[in-house]
């Protein structure tokens, strides 16, 4: 293109002109502002980031919404649903086959967590795209109902998860703990084939949410 | 090498470790009782028990058999058991069949640990074995009748 350009008369330049200005436009089309959303979706601001916030309440809300990334995230509100079934698929569909909390969130009697989920993630051969992997974990279940998220507001659930009566009675540092080391939470970013991850990892989650309980954890008004 | 319990007998599997457990009963132990249904743990056709626990077989893969009793419809036993084939003769509830040996294994395994089991056992325990002659009517008649057998 260039050597032609270099040979070409005033007729040719022209196009490459106009051509470079369609180029400069797409940079700027919403199809690539969308694309930068979507981006923004895959990843978390680092919490150091939050320190040109400089009132203090206002920094923590702000931490504490961008952790909402992956507290809302399906992969997350899946196994916190509002009902005994949990949801399944980035439609948060209710759970197929219909399967139900039972003790301690690992089923009922005959049809138990266990009976198709593993210790890991396990690929399936032979199936629709749709269809890659099936998830698992060794501590796989359900969240217990009072820590239900499924239809709640970031607030509601910013509200909920400092109460220890619906936290499982953990204290900040605890939940801090929880949310950067555990290993079921942890799943979510390493969901198996065919499920988008939640944002991010884990330690920067874990960062967001230290640094939410260090500014006094405030919670978003809605 | 994989090293397992099969219906009582020890057994070793050298092939690839993600063969999933019904490829290794069916194609490799030849009991072809325990049937391949959907391959993504939605139908329950191809349940067995491991290490007491009903599973589904189609993705389950071998590696995770180590060390693992299989029973298979083939090897089921004990009194759930034989009152669940009797109550299954009884109330003659397959129709074309093919569910039916995950039905059972679902419905033994239920038994095993709820001996007297509600309606709603039932539907919890067996909401993932499908049946498209929908026999589920008698499946869960049929559950009942074999509980009641064992109480006298």
């Amino acid at each position: 293109m260039k050597f032609k350009l270099a040979f070409a008369g005033p007729a040719l330049t022209g196009i490459a002109a106009a051509c470079l200005f369609v180029t400069a436009g797409t940079a700027l089309s919403p199809a690539s502002v969308a694309q930068d959303a979507n981006a923004d979706a895959r990843t978390l601001r680092p919490a150091a980031s939050f320190q040109s916030i400089a009132n203090e309440q206002e920094r923590s809300v702000a931490l504490f919404t961008e952790a909402g990334k992956v507290i809302q995230h399906p992969r997350c509100v899946n196994c916190h649903p509002a009902t005994d079934r949990p949801l399944q698929g980035a439609s948060m569909h209710p759970h197929q086959p219909p399967v139900f909390r039972g003790d301690g969130g690992m089923g009922l009697p005959g049809m138990q967590c266990t009976t198709c989920h593993s210790a890991e993630n396990i690929p399936v051969v032979g199936q629709a795209d749709t269809v890659k992997s099936i998830p698992g974990n060794p501590a796989w279940h359900l969240a217990p109902i009072e820590m239900a998220w499924e239809g709640k507001t970031l607030g509601q659930i910013c509200q909920q998860i400092k109460d220890p009566a619906r936290n499982g009675d953990m204290t900040m540092d605890e939940l801090v703990e929880h949310m950067a080391h555990d290993e079921l939470v942890g799943w979510g970013w390493n969901p198996g084939a065919g499920r988008e991850p939640v944002p991010g990892t884990q330690a920067e989650f874990g960062e967001l949410i230290r640094a939410w309980v260090d500014t006094g954890a405030a919670c978003p008004a809605s | 090498m994989v090293t397992f319990t099969l219906n009582g007998q020890e057994r070793t599997f050298d092939g690839d470790p993600d063969t999933p457990l019904l490829w290794v009963v069916r194609d490799f132990e030849k009991l072809t009782g325990t049937k391949y249904g959907c391959g993504v743990a939605q139908c329950g056709a191809c349940t067995v028990h491991l290490d007491g626990m009903p599973r589904r077989s189609c993705i389950t893969p071998i590696s995770m058999v180590e060390g693992s009793e299989v029973v298979t419809i083939e090897g089921v036993s004990g009194k759930e058991a034989d009152a669940v084939k009797t109550a299954w003769a009884g109330l003659d509830v397959p129709q074309c069949g093919y569910c039916q040996s995950g039905q059972v294994m679902s419905a033994v395994a239920l038994l095993q640990m709820v001996p007297k089991p509600t309606d709603a056992d039932i539907d919890g325990a067996m909401a993932g074995n499908i049946c498209r002659c929908a026999t589920y009517h008698r499946i869960r008649a049929a559950i009942h009748n074999a509980a009641s057998s064992m109480e006298g």
